[in-house]
């Protein structure tokens, strides 16, 4: 284990691994429910590939989490048993996929937030989550540009295309707020030089959807005050859905492997 | 005619490895160049099979017609002085 970490608490780092790791682990199965199901082949094949990126990141940071925690719980223990309350996920990531155009818009959000985060983390003095977010960066480039291109063909598309967007977007955009709210804990990773600041990184993400929605000529919903606490195990309806498709497997045929 | 409800068809040639040419490796659909790029990766290098994509829209690719085979090709096969088979290969030299 990384020798850094003295300076946190373990718990609480415990915590703030899991809130990366889940981020990663909702989106990611929320978008492998597209496969078999996307407008074209080709982009069935490059949500699944996003996915199991994130679903890669997930396995490091569970497992990660898991090693801090020091109780034996494995990714697999982490991700398949538990509870909905125990999940810390911003609550961004469990809504649902809607049409191709919502599903975009969801992932540009999150892949601007990653990619900003990442980068900055890439320097965390936990050299263990340095490293995995090293290797997660450049996965997260290749989700922006993607998701990118695909909102500003969609934004600066035909009529259609761009209402449906936009809807989702305005729909969307009050969810970002949680995605920033710095809590006790994001200000004691970052003043234990684990995590960035929390409002250094809106901003770099915020010019970074200002230009996306710019060249994809969508209007930017303005900023509302919001209280969610998917951080903190609180979330939509939403998760349990996911939760329960995704848990069912290991819950009804307990250690099964294959 | 151009077809409103597919995406056009593009040809994708992936170079292995630095040093090497680019080879077509297949076709996908996509509908614009960007998009094409993503594809490509996506599809035809997820297997570490690259390290450089070209898309080409197939339709910018003439391509020699089938029915045309034997005056395209047939009278270059009995000139065989184009082949330069009738040097002495010196031994030192290997690889020719």
């Amino acid at each position: 284990m990384s020798a850094s970490i003295h300076n946190v608490d373990a718990q609480a780092l415990f915590r703030y691994v899991l809130r990366l790791g889940d981020l990663s682990l909702v989106l990611g199965q929320r978008l492998g429910e597209w496969v078999g199901h996307s407008p074209a082949l080709e982009e069935d094949l490059g949500l699944a590939n996003i996915a199991l990126d994130l679903i890669g990141q997930a396995r490091l940071l569970l497992t990660y989490a898991g090693e801090v925690e020091g109780r034996g719980r494995d990714e697999d223990k982490l991700a398949f048993l538990r509870e909905q309350g125990a999940y810390f996920n911003p609550i961004l990531a469990e809504q649902p996929n809607g049409d191709f155009g919502h599903t975009i818009v969801r992932q540009v959000l999150i892949d601007a937030f990653q990619l900003e985060l990442y980068e900055r983390l890439t320097g965390s003095l936990d050299e263990r989550l340095a490293s995995i977010a090293a290797k997660s960066v450049k996965e997260v480039r290749y989700h922006l540009r993607y998701s990118a291109g695909w909102l500003v063909r969609l934004g600066d598309g035909t009529p259609e295309s761009r209402a449906r967007v936009q809807t989702a977007l305005d729909l969307l955009w009050p969810y970002t707020v949680e995605l920033f709210a710095e809590d006790d804990l994001d200000r004691m990773m970052a003043e234990g030089g684990i995590a960035p600041r929390l409002p250094e990184v809106q901003s770099a993400w915020s010019a970074r959807i200002e230009a996306i929605l710019t060249e994809a000529t969508l209007r930017r919903p303005a900023d509302r005050p919001h209280t969610w606490h998917g951080k903190r195990g609180q979330h939509s309806e939403h998760l349990g859905y996911i939760l329960a498709e995704m848990q069912y497997l290991q819950r009804t045929y307990p250690d099964a492997r294959w | 005619m151009e077809d409103k409800q597919q995406w056009p068809l593009y040809e994708v040639f992936v170079r292995a490895r630095g040093g090497l040419d680019h080879k077509h490796v297949g076709s996908l659909h996509a509908a614009d160049a960007r998009m094409a790029l993503d594809h490509a990766r996506d599809l035809y290098t997820r297997r570490l099979e690259g390290v450089s994509i070209w898309v080409v829209p197939s339709k910018a690719i003439a391509a020699s017609d089938p029915t045309e085979t034997d005056s395209f090709f047939e009278p270059a096969k009995d000139k065989i002085y184009r082949h330069p088979t009738f040097y002495e290969i010196p031994d030192e030299v290997k690889t020719l």
